[in-house]
């Protein structure tokens, strides 16, 4: 009964993964002098504007966000102004663990505002088109065996594959070779992207090996 | 033979402590030095060789030249002068290069490449090992033999102006000297401003003999922008305009008749492509040394400059004027300097030079007659004295000169074998000693690693098949095959080599120990791997073993990656960095737990409509239920409140070599215009140091700590780092001895009364509380002591440091029930981050040698390196003492709690110790040995000794325990 799930998961992702294709391939193609490290901040803004655009439009389509009892206009329009300041928020919490983790406080604002941005279109983004705006699934969710669908588990991987890609891609920062993808945030950003690409790649082969052993509690 | 854990791991370590001084010892030559503490003298000088007759006169030949000026630019680098762009830089001394009557060579400087060890191969022509510039550390003044001394003791009357680390180092020896600070890295025109100054008047007299000039701006824009910034050019520029200065009023002065003048143009080292110096690099190596006098011939054209080595410039300027060589010089003269003289002077000078390397070599080397170069240098000696016959003889023929120049030649020859068989004796790693000490740590690495199922089980006791293995043959055979490697490696070896020399006592007692170990370690190794009857006690542990939560992970994997990231020289340079991250994530991952904890509980309600029992005894007792929830929100607020500190405290210090000139809030709060907030920050954290410490303590040890963080702030007062709110002016500056003593005297106090507690405790009565009490006292003496020994703006490190132990020990460690394993790992990360909070680094060079001093009236070796190492290894110190404390005091502990946080604590320190000198070894002719990877060898050995030291303390505690139970 999974298979039909795993394969529009299978779908979307790779939907996902052209998209951030094609957001790095046509602007180098159609825009004079852009490059992933020359600018890069341009480079950023496209892939998550790209993400975002293209994972609100998939999941809508699909419908997997969870049916909401009301249908009001009114009841749909605060959903969507909660997602936006979810979005907001997350920006500024991604931006702060940023800061504490070393990044300089005033000197290179922009650039880290850019990566929180980056990083909140590649995980929050997903959990509000796949959870809704709403906490207590999120904390049910990234708690221990808190999974209660192929999506939420699907979540679970990619969010983690992310983070830690963007984790790793801060190793090279103290290296001395000068090269232009150390310089903060391009490492970074780029180990978040390729950790989501893997995350994209990984979560369904994962669901799809493991389809025996895993068991959902019924909603 | 069963031991505990605890005495398991505290062996292990003392012994790989002895593994890694052996290392240690092999990895660092001994510097090249006579044994005589005395100076050369000219009466000391040997006699002209002579032939027949008994020996001809000791005088030295006519001196070279009258006068001296030795323009040294710092960091100036070979190709700003002979460069492409040299035109464009220098251009009068280009000319000077190209057109006029002077030599002009490209000279290596041997690394480290730092101004201070470059002085004093100038000064002396040898060549400071790594060693030297570490044990001369506290020492200012140059004890040994110099050409400044000789000087001096010659009657020269000498002038300097620049770097003050000249005047450090030759105190009373200069005549006239103004020494300009090279502290404000940012200043490059003041600095210069500082030397030229004098210059004009200076040049105008006749009352000095040797002029000395030693310019900074140059290093200082490098430092800033690097060797292709837009400064360089106006710098060199002024340079050069100083040079032709000082040349045109040589000139001027010079008068018929009299010696000639030596203008000597060098850079003490180069400058990387970064700008900064210090390692082996091409550019760093490379310096010019371009000598000017009228007694030079006259260049036509540009010549490609020779190459010679910094050193030799030493005998060069000795013998040019008229002084002995310096004991300890490796050079050997620059013949071009000593063209124009008379071949009999010329023969005198090179046999002089090779007199005294001849001397050196003998002192040094053991199989020195048997060395080519000494050799070669007795054959020159004796046909310089046959020439010398000749000589004096009246001879003039066309012979003469041809036997002469034979004579020249062979010297020539000797003195490059001898300095370069002298150069090779620094420059040799001791192979033998370094692989025999890296084999001992790794068997007890091994021991170590293989004990660990034992060590982390319920007992706590590792049963280690000693006895067994010392009756069993192979453990006779392998004593018998590592004697007879020895013997084979130790009379086949041709370099001297440290563990050969040892006594065959020790030997033996080395290689039965060794042998011992490997048995051990192989039937460890079959016991593990047989299935025995012990299989069903060790299933559940595996088992147990497999299911590794977030923050296993993690503490392994940052573990573990720590140790592989030493391999890279960045890595080490930003050490600070590694831990930083790996401490900021060890922290969410905390934040992540203690949600986890709380908010699951709050969950369970809302999604399965039912109570749980916490949330009932919430309702029931509203007391109870206050206290809950704020227990609750404090317990949620540690991790962030402790990344915050993390987050203030990185900025509190710049450490490291990449961003170390960012300005940071260190020097923010030290500069004079701060002092009030400094004061201020200073007083509130000794006040919260006082809250935060004194809640454990016996009144008589509140009382005694109170006057003694007082102490501690009337201490800086009277340093003057910080104010009384009462005194405006400012007041002369004292040294404070009397306040810091003051201090002294607490600290004692307060130790003493936790040690009276811990005694009583084991021999009187089996009081856990009293025990506890002894050792937070013991715990907050050690935290007055580096109060005090901490510079002012540090304080808000030791003040964070209680905090978080506080606020994690109460909401974190103990609600979680981390495990001793777990905990002890997290105190080791956060004691790594503190060492390198406080502003210290990889590089010798940020030691605070001025704490030996706190106290003292003047310099007394053992309580200077026992404060200084202190306050230094302050951070990690204070975290492996607060584990003994936290570890022990706890009720609900299991009592083999200690014996596990001492196995662990040693596992973490001899994981990295024993990696990275595996790691040293591979990488020994790497660029940067010099000037990355050994501080950093010396920084872990130094950390694997006191952690054995805490170890041991770990023992008494763990000793205690046992005893109380029994």
């Amino acid at each position: 009964m999974w298979d039909h799930e795993i394969r529009a998961m299978a779908s979307t992702h790779c939907i996902l993964a052209a998209s951030v294709f094609m957001a790095t391939v046509l602007p180098a193609v159609l825009v004079p002098g852009f490059s992933v490290y020359g600018t890069h901040l341009l480079w950023i803004y496209c892939v998550s504007g790209t993400v975002v655009a293209v994972s609100v439009a998939v999941f809508w389509l699909l419908g997997i966000t969870p049916p909401t009892k009301k249908h009001t206009v009114g009841y749909k329009l605060s959903r969507l102004f909660r997602s936006c300041l979810y979005f907001l928020l997350s920006c500024i919490f991604f931006h702060t663990v940023v800061v504490l983790y070393g990044a300089p406080l005033i000197d290179s604002a922009l650039e880290t505002f850019s990566f929180a941005v980056l990083l909140t279109s590649l995980t929050t983004l997903r959990c509000l088109c796949v959870l809704g705006p709403n906490v207590q699934a999120w904390i049910r969710v990234f708690s221990r065996h808190g999974a209660m669908s192929v999506w939420d588990t699907c979540l679970q991987i990619t969010v983690a594959c992310t983070l830690v890609g963007a984790w790793i891609g801060a190793f090279p920062l103290p290296l001395d070779w000068d090269r232009p993808w150390q310089v903060w945030p391009v490492s970074c950003s780029l180990g978040a992207m390729i950790g989501f690409l893997t995350g994209l790649v990984a979560a369904p082969a994962w669901i799809h090996y493991h389809r025996k052993q895993l068991t959902y509690k019924c909603k | 033979m069963k031991v505990r854990s605890s005495v398991f791991a505290s062996f292990i370590l003392i012994f790989e402590g002895i593994g890694i001084a052996l290392f240690l010892r092999g990895f660092f030559p001994v510097p090249v030095k006579s044994s005589f503490s005395s100076k050369n003298r000219l009466s000391d000088l040997p006699a002209e060789p002579l032939t027949g007759s008994s020996p001809n006169s000791t005088r030295l030949p006519q001196p070279l030249f009258k006068r001296v000026v030795i323009m040294l630019v710092d960091a100036l680098r070979e190709d700003f002068v002979f460069g492409p762009d040299g035109r464009r830089y220098l251009p009068y001394t280009r000319h000077i290069v190209e057109r006029g009557s002077s030599h002009s060579f490209v000279a290596k400087a041997r690394p480290p490449t730092v101004t201070m060890p470059r002085i004093k191969a100038l000064t002396t022509g040898s060549i400071p090992g790594f060693i030297d510039v570490v044990m001369n550390l506290n020492s200012p003044a140059l004890l040994e033999d110099n050409l400044i001394w000789q000087a001096k003791t010659a009657g020269k009357r000498m002038i300097f102006y620049g770097d003050d680390t000249w005047v450090r180092l030759f105190p009373k020896h200069f005549m006239e000297y103004d020494g300009t600070t090279s502290f404000f890295v940012s200043d490059y025109t003041e600095v210069d401003n500082n030397v030229t100054r004098h210059l004009d008047s200076t040049l105008k007299r006749d009352d000095w003999d040797i002029l000395i000039l030693h310019y900074l701006g140059l290093d200082h824009i490098g430092h800033i922008s690097g060797p292709h910034s837009s400064l360089i050019q106006p710098k060199l520029l002024e340079m050069d305009d100083i040079l032709k200065k000082i040349h045109s009023a040589l000139i001027s002065k010079e008068a018929e008749g009299s010696l000639p003048y030596l203008l000597v143009l060098c850079g003490d080292h180069g400058m990387s492509e970064t700008g900064s110096h210090g390692g082996s690099s091409e550019p760093e190596v490379n310096t010019p040394l371009v000598l000017i006098s009228p007694a030079f011939k006259r260049k036509v054209e540009m010549e490609k400059p020779g190459v010679v080595e910094q050193v030799d410039l030493t005998p060069t300027l000795a013998l040019g004027l008229g002084l002995p060589i310096s004991q300890n010089n490796v050079g050997r003269v620059i013949p071009g300097v000593l063209e124009e003289s008379s071949l009999r002077d010329q023969l005198r000078f090179l046999h002089l030079n090779g007199y005294q390397l001849s001397c050196l070599l003998k002192d040094s080397m053991q199989g020195y007659d048997k060395d080519a170069g000494f050799e070669q240098f007795r054959v020159a000696e004796k046909a310089h004295g046959n020439w010398m016959k000749l000589y004096l003889e009246g001879n003039t023929s066309e012979v003469l000169s041809n036997v002469g120049k034979k004579v020249l030649k062979q010297y020539l020859e000797a003195l490059a074998a001898m300095s370069s068989a002298l150069g090779k004796q620094l420059g040799k790693y001791d192979m033998y000693s370094m692989i025999a000490g890296m084999v001992f740590v790794f068997q007890l690495l091994l021991v170590l690693l293989l004990a660990m199922p034992e060590a982390l089980s319920g007992g706590g006791v590792v049963d280690l098949p000693v006895l067994s293995s010392l009756l069993s043959l192979p453990f006779y055979l392998l004593c018998l095959l590592l004697a007879s490697v020895h013997v084979l490696v130790c009379t086949s070896a041709e370099s001297s080599c440290y563990f050969c020399s040892l006594s065959w006592g020790l030997v033996f007692a080395a290689v039965a120990f060794s042998s011992a170990m490997f048995c051990t370690l192989v039937s460890m190794m079959t016991r593990h791997l047989t299935p025995g009857p012990k299989i069903s006690g060790k299933v559940p542990f595996r088992s147990s073993e497999w299911s590794l939560s977030e923050l296993d992970v993690l503490l392994l994997a940052g573990t573990l990656g720590h140790t592989l990231s030493l391999a890279a020289s960045s890595f080490v340079e930003e050490e600070h960095q590694t831990w930083y991250f790996l401490l900021n994530t060890l922290c969410l991952a905390v934040f992540q737990d203690v949600c986890r904890k709380y908010f699951r509980e709050q969950r369970d309600p809302s999604d399965g409509e039912e109570h749980t029992p916490l949330s009932k005894d919430c309702y029931t007792s509203a007391h109870q239920k206050t206290n809950v929830c704020s227990e609750k929100w404090l317990a949620l607020a540690t991790p962030p409140f402790t990344l915050i500190c993390c987050r203030l405290l990185r900025s509190l210090n710049q450490t490291g070599v990449q961003w170390a000139h960012l300005p940071d809030v260190g020097h923010w709060l030290n500069s004079s215009e701060h002092r009030t907030v400094l004061s201020f920050l200073a007083a509130f954290c000794l006040v919260l140091i006082y809250l935060l410490v004194q809640r454990r303590c016996s009144w008589v040890s509140k009382v005694a700590l109170a006057l003694g963080l007082l102490g501690v702030y009337s201490y800086r007062a009277a340093v003057g780092n910080v104010s009384f709110p009462w005194q405006h002016s400012s007041r002369t500056m004292s040294k404070g001895t009397v306040e810091a003593r003051f201090v002294y005297v607490f600290v004692l106090g307060i130790l003493f009364t936790g040690t009276k507690d811990l005694l009583r405790s084991q021999i009187i009565t089996a009081d856990a509380k009293l025990k506890s009490r002894g050792l937070w006292e013991i715990y907050s003496g050690l935290v007055l002591l580096v109060s005090l020994l901490f510079r002012a703006h540090n304080l808000p490190v030791l003040c964070c440091c209680m905090l978080i132990q506080t606020l994690m020990a109460q909401f974190i460690w103990k609600k979680l029930h981390y495990d001793a394993a777990q905990t002890t790992i997290m105190h080791y990360w956060f004691g790594q981050a503190f060492f390198y909070f406080q502003g210290n680094s990889n590089n010798i060079a940020t030691i605070d040698i001025s704490v030996g001093f706190v106290g003292l009236e003047s310099y007394v070796e053992a309580p200077a390196i026992f404060l200084t190492a202190l306050s230094t290894y302050a951070g990690p110190l204070l975290w492996a003492c607060h584990l003994v404390c936290y570890l022990s005091s706890e009720r609900d502990q299991s009592p083999v709690a200690v014996g596990h946080g001492c196995y662990c604590l040693a596992l973490l320190r001899s994981v990295p110790a024993a990696a990275y000198i595996v790691l040293i070894t591979v990488l020994r002719y790497h660029l940067f040995i010099w000037s990355v990877f050994s501080p950093k060898l010396l920084y872990e050995s130094m950390h694997l000794l006191l952690t054995a030291g805490v170890c041991l303390f770990f023992n008494t505690m763990d000793h205690s325990h046992s005893s109380s139970k029994a």
